[in-house]
């Protein structure tokens, strides 16, 4: 994949038909730590795994909400993601003000990938080096999208970005088919059990951050403590497979 | 004193491009909540000064499945609002992503609109009504030109502020049936042709409830006229 002739500018195609430099942004989005997204009919949950740059720093934000009922998960360069995140939220405040009302979830997502398709078309400039999960409750339900440097755009039932994420997406291929009319608690602890395997570290209430929205419920963060009922569900499945061992 | 004289001589170059009054005006509308969800009754005269001008025009419109929108004051105004409506229609048509606008949503735009304008002084010279029915709720609100809104369960314009509130304020109730929200709306349509001199007996009704928007074609209502003081208004007994 490295070292081709025709990646010099986005502006180039390959004889393959590829543009090298927006390919080159998406493997950007796979470095970064991974997040995960599923949903119910009536929530929809992300998880990220928030890595520390040292001993001595603070784990990286990674979920952020953007209005009510609609917030993201990003996966990459976290710079470009807050400024997509900035722009998201202006977005929502702006129909907001003229509308009153909450904006499509599916909407402000073309409208994202439009901004980012332009710069995999503009000299001089780069893509936005970051992947969107974002989960939002509508007029239409619950939903989740994810997004690329590319501008293209997905809705799903679940999906994991980022370093070591296949080995999430495994396991949501595998106990999707049950989360149409999971509980809230249930959907958390798969979101969760998912990010295992996507973590060097075994995941604790301070290396990880788990957010989510619904029917009737605003986007809620859960962090630290908050998230400590959650991490004990998961860590006691590990004692009891232990035990078993033994 | 040298701006304010190059101002003069500026303003006299660029005509004023703005609204300052109204030229052709549509009358009274009246919009009631009722039992099933809300009812929309205007006349078809859109009058130019006095004289009785476009006598088939229709002053109600239907925005999407769950609104509709009715004014009265200058009629190009209300057509370039229609337009506007038009255009969020045909974006949500083009979406096509299963949501639609709550007539909330209609109102709060058009209330900017009409706010903006007006703080350019350049006013849309409407009084209007949106009126709509989404999940099993009635919504009724108003607009003027000042760009005041507001939500009500009656709305009146025009001198069904003055008469026909009165009346419609003795009689309503939330939980009116078709048949007397009709007649109520009726009645004040019939005081409303005797008392105000631009309008004719010519009406369209509509309303909105959860099988969609109806707008009925044009009918008349029965007047009084055979009274002998209006026959002979010189005989005195």
């Amino acid at each position: 994949m490295f070292r081709n002739d025709y990646d010099t500018d986005v502006t180039t195609f390959s004889p393959a038909g590829r543009i090298h430099q927006v390919e080159y942004a998406i493997a950007a989005v796979k470095q970064g730590s991974a997040c995960v997204a599923l949903k119910s009919d009536d929530f929809a949950v992300l998880a990220a795994v928030s890595r520390k740059e040292s001993e001595l720093g603070s784990h990286q934000e990674k979920l952020f909400k953007v209005d009510d009922h609609l917030g993201i998960g990003i996966s990459g360069l976290i710079a470009d993601g807050r400024v997509l995140c900035k722009y998201l939220r202006t977005e929502c405040l702006n129909h907001k003000f003229v509308f009153e009302g909450k904006m499509q979830t599916g909407r402000l997502v073309k409208n994202l990938s439009d901004k980012s398709q332009k710069y995999t078309q503009t000299s001089e400039k780069r893509p936005y080096g970051v992947g969107l999960l974002v989960i939002g409750y509508d007029k239409t339900g619950t939903h989740v999208f994810e997004t690329l440097p590319s501008g293209n755009f997905f809705e799903y039932i679940a999906q994991a970005m980022g370093k070591r994420s296949q080995s999430s997406r495994t396991y949501l291929e595998k106990y999707f088919k049950e989360f149409k009319d999971m509980e809230l608690g249930n959907l958390i602890e798969h979101a969760l059990k998912s990010l295992k395997g996507a973590s060097e570290e075994t995941l604790t209430k301070n290396n990880c951050s788990v957010a989510y929205v619904g029917k009737g419920t605003k986007f809620t963060l859960l962090t630290g403590e908050s998230l400590a009922p959650y991490m004990s569900l998961v860590d006691e499945e590990k004692k009891e497979a232990k035990k078993n061992e033994d | 004193m040298e701006q304010l004289q190059n101002a003069i001589a500026e303003s006299k170059s660029h005509p004023s491009t703005r609204t300052t009054r109204p030229i052709v005006t549509g009358a009274s509308v009246l919009a009631i909540k009722y039992k099933d969800g809300v009812m929309v009754m205007s006349d078809t005269l859109a009058s130019y000064g006095s004289m009785a001008r476009y006598k088939s025009v229709q002053r109600i419109c239907k925005v999407n499945e769950t609104t509709l929108i009715g004014a009265s004051g200058e009629y190009s105004d209300f057509q370039y609002l229609k337009d506007l409506v038009e255009e969020l229609t045909d974006e949500e048509f083009d979406e096509d992503d299963g949501a639609s606008m709550s007539p909330k949503e209609i109102h709060s735009y058009l209330s900017r609109v009409m706010y903006n304008r007006r703080s350019k002084i350049d006013p849309l010279y409407n009084f209007v009504c949106v009126a709509g029915f989404k999940e099993g709720k009635s919504y009724l609100g108003a607009l003027d030109y000042f760009g005041s809104t507001f939500e009500e369960d009656v709305f009146t314009s025009g001198y069904g502020m003055y008469i026909a509130l009165p009346l419609i304020r003795k009689d309503w109730s939330a939980d009116m049936d078709e048949k007397s929200a009709v007649a109520l709306l009726e009645k004040c349509m019939t005081v409303l042709f005797y008392r105000d001199c631009r309008t004719i007996n010519k009406y369209n009704i509509a309303k909105v409830t959860a099988s969609g928007v109806e707008i009925s074609k044009p009918y008349s209502l029965k007047t009084e006229w055979s009274y002998k003081r209006f026959q002979n208004p010189h005989i005195i007994e």
